[in-house]
């Protein structure tokens, strides 16, 4: 029979050949399941992975999505590498959202270089604080962060709502549930021009490469690694846990919140109930396809954006609802940890051995 | 005179009775039907947190609660809207969730995944699926669902609406609570699922199977969160929209937690965070300030510590008058300044309430410890 054999090492080429792997397989899955629901499987994976790269719209647009799927996914990497699970990205979005358009709405009219700078900072400093309600709650009285962080996401969505609708509407929008078009100093600028490309999508690309360095080459990467593989050794080595968990769920907090603002102050360009639309969630698929590498989740971040583009067109050319995408995220998150056996352990062919 | 001492939980639990007729009447509502309302809302959540607590009992973390409800909740809709027979829907409901959560169990217990992450990725190809499934059958009336109904007894007043003309689902759920609490504690299966939860690995030199054990309880899990699922979109809405479910997954997640995986209380949990949904909609309905779930939250923490303080645990009696003081205060800014309040607000009630319940209930680490299953979570790695 087939036994599974711990690896002590995995060769490096594995980590690199498992990702596609699982998307091939995603795909042989997924047209099964559009053939079984009556689609053409060959139109639907055409549609969702083949058609966005050919057009050119498309390809701008793959950035403009990729970007927030990329922060967000950089931040939860340190936190689930250490074994800290933020599930609630998709909630310090949202706050990010709201406390960075906040100040944009509170400087309205004004010019100035600095609105940008000031209400990014908002954004993160939102994003990190709602994520500091779990952090609190799981260092000082021991909740699961995961169920907090998660139950979060709905409060936000409810207080982006009430917001838009309340103090932040629209005093010109007739009763609209919508805040002000940001104005042209609190509007990210456009850095590919016929595009919605816009400055976001460069610093989520200094940022991955910033993860790296902090990942491999400073003791914080090395600490959430330890923390995850090792958590009594960890704590042995002078590791504090408490720390390590505010700090990782702040930062991946606030790279959400950043991502947030950049979405609202980017390409919707103000506070709607609509804004959020499963980034937060998508990237802990992006973090996990990535392999928690940051350079490998920029990579990740583009596949996932593809789903999302071409689902939208989905939804106009097979009438696929909206939410059909997240079947394949769904399917494609369990490909990824299937195959994942792979580099963990050594498929073993044995002999008469029962246990 | 013992006989006369109410017991913490049993004070709570008259208190709470006592508030939500008092609300009701003070609203213009028939507090009978206030309370059938809750015990429809409870449902949902009860079968998919017996289901999960029996799942991490067995050890294992299935954070899929919520894709597995959404699938049983479009599965038996689509089935009963075909069929037209609520029995087949109900176990298509629980067929499919069951086969859901086996997908979680390949891939955590044959290929020794990650719990948490497969967990997730459960709930976003579930609410994708359901999606996709349910496209055609959104705006569509269900067939409505089999109820009680035994001559003159159901029709009588209070009695019959309260106990006697349920769904059929409701009294199974609670055949369910009483064969769980059985099971899990009066036989011998029951002994070997726990042992299994709490140290695997001295289960399997016992000779044990681990695997299969785990496997059967996560399906189990699944079929129950299926019919949680059926329960919502046949019974409590009854009507199918896509991701309807709405978080119920993950506070039945939380309600396990809540209940320390006892079955009586994790059904007890599910009645509070159903009465808390029911709750919050009529204050809306009714205009009246949230304040007052601040209060009844006051006054049942007021009533528990009080009933603690004369049994003899916990403060001194003469140590909770500040918490009286506060739920008084409360309830007078509640009646002298009502606060208007945007709807939005009072919706974020159940998620707040499942926090505070999260933290409360974890906060005695000692405690939170002794409860939960010692190898939840933990991957099983069979020894050759």
């Amino acid at each position: 029979m087939l036994a599974l054999e711990p690896r002590l090492s995995t060769p490096g080429w594995l980590h690199a050949a498992t990702p596609v792997l699982a998307i091939a397989l995603t795909m042989l899955a997924g047209g099964a399941l559009f053939a079984a629901l009556g689609k053409n499987p060959v139109e639907a994976i055409r549609v969702i992975f083949w058609d966005p790269l050919i057009d050119p719209f498309s390809r701008s647009e793959l950035l403009v999505k990729a970007a927030p799927l990329a922060m967000i996914a950089l931040g939860l990497a340190f936190g689930f590498r250490a074994g800290i699970w933020n599930i609630g990205a998709e909630g310090q979005f949202i706050v990010g959202a709201i406390t960075g358009g906040a100040v944009g709405l509170a400087f309205y009219g004004t010019p100035g270089l600095w609105l940008l700078p000031l209400m990014a900072l908002a954004g993160a400093a939102g994003g990190a604080a709602w994520a500091m309600i779990p952090a609190i709650l799981k260092i000082r009285f021991n909740a699961n962060e995961i169920l907090v962080s998660l139950m979060l996401v709905y409060v936000a969505e409810l207080l982006l709502s009430a917001l838009v609708s309340g103090p932040l509407r629209d005093p010109d929008g007739f009763n609209f549930p919508e805040s002000r078009q940001f104005h042209d100093s609190a509007t990210l600028p456009i850095f590919w021009p016929g595009t919605r490309a816009h400055v976001g999508i460069l610093i989520a690309l200094g940022l991955g490469v910033a993860a790296a360095v902090m990942l491999h080459r400073h003791v914080f990467g090395y600490h959430a690694n330890l923390l995850g593989s090792a958590p009594r050794a960890a704590a042995f080595g002078g590791v504090r846990v408490h720390v390590m968990t505010a700090v990782c769920l702040g930062l991946s907090g606030g790279l959400a919140g950043l991502a947030g603002l950049f979405e609202a102050a980017g390409p919707v360009g103000q506070l709607v109930p609509s804004l959020p639309v499963g980034y937060g969630f998508t990237a802990i698929i992006v973090a996990f396809l990535g392999r928690l590498e940051p350079l490998g989740i920029l990579l990740a971040s583009l596949v996932m954006a593809l789903t999302y583009i071409g689902g939208e067109t989905a939804q106009f050319t097979l009438q696929i609802p909206a939410a059909a995408i997240w079947v394949f995220q769904g399917m494609l998150l369990f490909a990824l940890l299937a195959v994942d056996v792979l580099t963990r352990y050594r498929l073993r062919w044995r002999r008469g051995v029962r246990a | 005179m013992s006989g006369l001492r109410l017991s913490p939980g049993a004070a709570v639990t008259l208190t709470a009775i006592l508030a939500l007729v008092v609300f009701s009447l003070a609203a213009g509502l028939d507090p009978v039907l206030l309370t059938v309302s809750i015990m429809v809302a409870a449902m949902p959540l009860m079968l998919a947190a017996l289901g999960e607590m029996v799942v991490e009992k067995s050890g294992v973390l299935n954070l899929g609660v919520e894709g597995m409800m959404i699938i049983g909740a479009i599965a038996g809709f689509a089935i009963a809207v075909e069929s037209g027979s609520a029995l087949l829907a109900l176990v298509a409901a629980a067929l499919a969730g069951a086969a859901l959560a086996l997908v979680f169990g390949v891939l955590t217990q044959v290929l020794l995944a990650n719990q948490v992450a497969t967990g997730l990725a459960l709930t976003l190809f579930g609410l994708g699926l359901a999606a996709l499934i349910g496209q055609p059958y959104s705006g569509i009336k269900p067939p409505p669902f089999p109820r009680l109904d035994i001559p003159l007894l159901s029709d009588l007043p209070v009695v019959g609406p309260l106990l006697l003309s349920h769904d059929l689902l409701l009294y199974f759920s609670f055949a369910l609570l009483a064969a769980i609490w059985v099971f899990l504690y009066r036989s011998r299966g029951g002994l070997v699922l726990r042992a299994v939860g709490e140290s695997h690995d001295a289960a399997h030199a016992l000779g044990y199977r681990v695997i299969p054990i785990r496997l059967a309880a996560i399906a189990f899990g699944g079929a129950c969160a299926g019919l949680g699922g059926a329960a919502l979109s046949l019974i409590r809405v009854p009507q199918w929209t896509e991701s309807m479910t709405a978080g119920a997954g993950w506070i039945a997640l939380a309600i396990v937690v809540f209940g320390g995986w006892r079955p009586v209380r994790v059904a007890l949990g599910a009645y509070l965070f159903g009465g808390v949904t029911i709750l919050q909609l009529n204050l809306q309905a009714a205009g009246l300030t949230p304040l007052w779930l601040l209060v009844l939250a006051l006054l049942l923490f007021a009533v528990h510590s009080t009933a603690r303080a004369l049994a003899g645990a916990g403060a001194h009696i003469r140590a909770l008058f500040p918490l009286w003081l506060a739920t008084a205060g409360a309830a007078a800014a509640a009646v002298y300044s009502p606060i208007a309040i945007q709807a939005q607000y009072l919706s974020m009630a159940p998620y707040i309430c499942t926090i505070v319940v999260l933290v409360v209930m974890s906060a005695d680490r000692l405690r939170a410890s002794l409860n939960a299953p010692a190898a939840l979570g933990r991957v099983f790695h069979r020894p050759a």
